[in-house]
């Protein structure tokens, strides 16, 4: 237990600094930064060809930000199909399928990774570093642009926000939030976590699959060992909120996570920037108190998921009952980190968006299963890099639509009211998820030959209901016995990444800016104050019944009757 | 450090950037150099120079011949070998991979059903002494390690079979054992390649 507080403790004690200097990053007046970072910048806006002066709306913003991503979408795409031709191929590897090769970059370009593939033995040197790698240092930090866009339209002191030439509420710079974020956060921190990862084993070479003489010849004759540049790939894939592993078995994996200080680094490091972040909003806004509330119920739903999780995996598999000695759940877990750290790692991998694993949550206990579900249907306990914090500030609009109308006044968040126009965009940003997940789950079901399922009976429909929602949530996780590299789920989980990503980015966007179009009401003793605890507990309230009314159904026919079934 | 946003009132809003579809394609192109290529060459030429062993992949060498990687759990059938894991992978790193299998899977107790008849039978203890580890598959399927008394249920039979006295094989497990980082990080276990090259450091297996 003592690993778990350790964990936590670690995650807050960077996350200070991180958070302040990430608000320095992020600053519009010139800072002491800008002397160390500033010329390797400006050559990068002269490469890009940008003017890093101007300044764009909410609807430039956002096609500026779609227009990135198609492009690289297209780039990497190409990258997939062609790679059996490109050069940094030791082992041979060739093109994928066009179902998957789309799959896999609708799943990269959205900060997701989910994977139908094994990396070790479908990916070649190149695909990784420049499909893969670079998706995994662009795409968070374009979540953390739209974040720090968002923030400093929405929770900017009045009239912070200036207008671009057309006369629309400006809300940044896009290029300029990205090409920041990557330069001075994203980078440097992976570079040191990557070289962390390295003394620890996980290996950072160009050369092939290394063969070697097994000392028991009578079982194999040989083993290869697929290596390659691993290290700067797994710092950024935990880092950025990705999770997609260079191997198929991600960070159960001992080259990808070879001992318990590695995975210590790796647990931190799922946590580290989404926490860092909430500091961040505190110091760019001034929003000081609001930002602490919304960190203490984001603890609280971190600990009420993580908790049962460690707890459900301390448990012994209800299979091995009477044939072995009693002990925690080992299926799908390494002996070196033990029940305990793989279960949390489970928790927290889908609690942050990131999908990594250490561990095989298709044979966790059903009620570490449902941890891991539940923390995909909320997605903001700290949540993904930006958009973790984009999900939970339009909870706290709802929490504010509902507050205001409970004592009466009309509708506010902050002294400016939340009309039609943002609810609407609210509901369609918040329904989509249970719509798309649920519809897409229904169908798999249904139409037989779908859905490819390798376990039976309850946990065959969980297996479906987390592909999808993993897709909706940009986690990425799976319970990978699914058989899930056929163009049914290909194409179907491609449609809700890719909605699960852009919606609630662009969706916020709009919200904000037509949010910071209004005058601000004065306060006065009547007010809705979102700061106060009271207010904590009715956004907490609202995000679990959100949640559980969306998804308990699917919950008690998926890991609740999965588990009722195991009961001797 | 604090970093409040300034008003923005004074300085006269520039044009709008162009970001038509060339501009974005250059932008792409340069971010994708920048994050997939030099960020990468970077970490590993820096990570090679600083930890060249692990950067390979940790291998052994015994006698000029690679034996294996520390990571890298291997498949042991001789008995006068410690054993490891049972694999979903059969111990092939190109295929990592857990089982898969759920809880309440029937596939899942046949096969733990048998495993546990066939230690039990082996070691002549109740299956229900038997190491969890030794009946649960790893969730990469190339663990290297188990735990110190999955070890230890082995020791009669690898000391029998190599004609060693039983103390001398505990002692070498005792000795082979890695407690938790201290005290907090990580779970006791035992490296079963480096164990059994140790163990053919005293002398070669009773079996040929």
């Amino acid at each position: 237990m003592n690993e778990v507080f350790l964990v936590y403790a670690v995650v807050l004690l960077l996350a200070w600094p991180l958070g302040r200097y990430l608000a320095l990053v992020h600053a519009s007046t010139p800072t002491r930064l800008d002397r160390v970072f500033g010329s390797l910048e400006h050559a990068v806006y002269r490469a890009m060809g940008i003017d890093p002066a101007a300044r764009m709306g909410w609807a430039a913003y956002g096609k500026a930000l779609l227009e990135l991503h198609l492009v690289i979408a297209l780039i990497a795409f190409a990258i997939l199909m062609l790679q059996g031709w490109l050069p940094l191929n030791p082992d041979g590897i060739p093109g994928m399928d066009w179902d998957l090769a789309l799959h896999t970059t609708a799943a990269f370009i959205t900060n997701t990774n989910q994977q139908h593939y094994a990396g070790q033995a479908q990916l070649s040197y190149f695909a990784q570093l420049f499909a893969v790698v670079a998706m995994q240092v662009i795409t968070p930090a374009a979540g953390i642009a739209a974040l720090v866009a968002i923030l400093r339209t929405l929770l900017g002191p009045e009239g912070a926000q200036s207008r671009t030439a057309s006369g629309d509420v400006a809300v940044g710079h896009f290029y300029v939030d990205l090409v920041r974020t990557i330069v001075r956060l994203l980078l440097p921190l992976a570079f040191v976590t990557a070289l962390l990862l390295a003394w620890q084993g996980v290996p950072s070479t160009f050369e092939g699959a290394r063969v070697i003489q097994p000392l028991d010849e009578s079982a194999v004759a040989e083993q290869r060992i697929p290596v390659g540049p691993v290290a700067p790939m797994v710092a950024i894939k935990q880092l950025g909120t990705n999770g997609g592993g260079w191997y198929g078995a991600n960070s159960a994996v001992p080259m990808e996570n070879p001992t318990p200080v590695s995975n210590l680094v790796e647990t931190v490091a799922i946590l580290l920037i989404p926490v860092a972040l909430l500091v961040t909003a505190a110091y760019l806004t001034g929003q000081r108190r609001l930002a602490l509330s919304i960190f203490a119920v984001m603890l609280v739903l971190s600990a009420s998921l993580s908790g049962p999780a460690i707890w459900s995996e301390n448990q012994p598999n209800a299979a091995f009952a009477g044939i072995a000695a009693e002990g925690p759940n080992l299926e799908g877990k390494e002996v070196r980190f033990g029940a305990t750290a793989t279960a949390l790692w489970g928790s927290l991998t889908t609690q942050t968006s990131n999908g990594s694993v250490s561990g095989m949550l298709d044979s966790f206990n059903p009620l570490g299963g449902l941890a891991a579900l539940m923390g995909m249907f909320i997605n903001a306990t700290f949540g993904g890099v930006g958009i973790g914090l984009i999900n939970y500030l339009l909870f706290l609009l709802l929490a504010a639509f509902l507050g205001s109308l409970m004592v009466g006044r009309s509708p506010e968040f902050l002294g400016r009211s939340i009309e039609a126009k943002e609810m609407k965009l609210i509901s369609i940003a918040l329904l989509l998820q249970p719509l798309l997940i649920l519809s897409l789950t229904a169908v798999a079901v249904t139409v037989p030959g779908l859905a490819q399922t390798s376990n039976p009976g309850f946990h065959g429909l969980s297996q479906i209901l987390y592909e999808y929602s993993s897709a909706y949530a940009n986690n990425g996780s799976g319970l990978e016995g699914l058989g899930d590299d056929t163009p049914w789920w290909n194409l179907s989980c491609a449609l809700a990444l890719i909605l699960g990503r852009f919606i609630p980015i662009l969706a916020p966007l709009a919200i904000a800016a037509a949010m910071a179009g209004k005058r601000v009401a004065p306060t006065t003793s009547g007010s809705l104050n979102v700061a106060t605890p009271s207010f904590a507990v009715l956004t907490l309230g609202v995000i679990l019944m959100f949640a559980l009314l969306s998804f308990f159904p699917a919950l008690a026919l998926g890991p609740v009757a999965e588990q009722l079934g195991l009961a001797p | 450090m604090t970093a409040k946003l300034q008003a923005h009132r004074h300085t006269p809003p520039a044009e709008l950037p162009a970001t038509g579809w060339l501009s974005s394609m250059r932008a792409a192109l340069v971010l994708i150099l920048l994050c997939g290529g030099l960020y990468p060459l970077t970490g590993v030429w820096s990570a090679a120079g600083l930890f060249p062993h692990q950067a390979t992949g940790s291998l052994i060498e015994r006698d000029g011949v690679l034996v294996g990687s520390v990571l890298v759990g291997q498949s042991f059938v001789d008995p006068g070998y410690f054993r490891g894991r049972p694999s979903a992978a059969g111990y092939d790193p190109f295929r990592v991979a857990g089982s898969n299998l759920s809880p309440g899977n029937p596939q899942l107790r046949a096969r733990a059903e048998t495993t546990a008849h066939a230690l039990a039978a082996e070691y002549a203890v109740d299956p229900t002494r038997i190491p969890v580890d030794l009946i649960a598959a790893s969730g990469s399927g190339i663990d290297p390690h188990i735990s110190p008394e999955a070890a230890r249920i082995q020791v009669a039979r690898v000391a029998e079979v190599r004609g060693l006295p039983q103390a001398q094989v505990a002692a070498l497990v005792t000795a082979q054992v890695e407690p938790p980082l201290l005290g907090v990080l990580g779970q006791p276990r035992v490296n079963v390649l480096r164990l059994n090259l140790a163990l053919d450091a005293l002398g070669p297996s009773g079996t040929p």
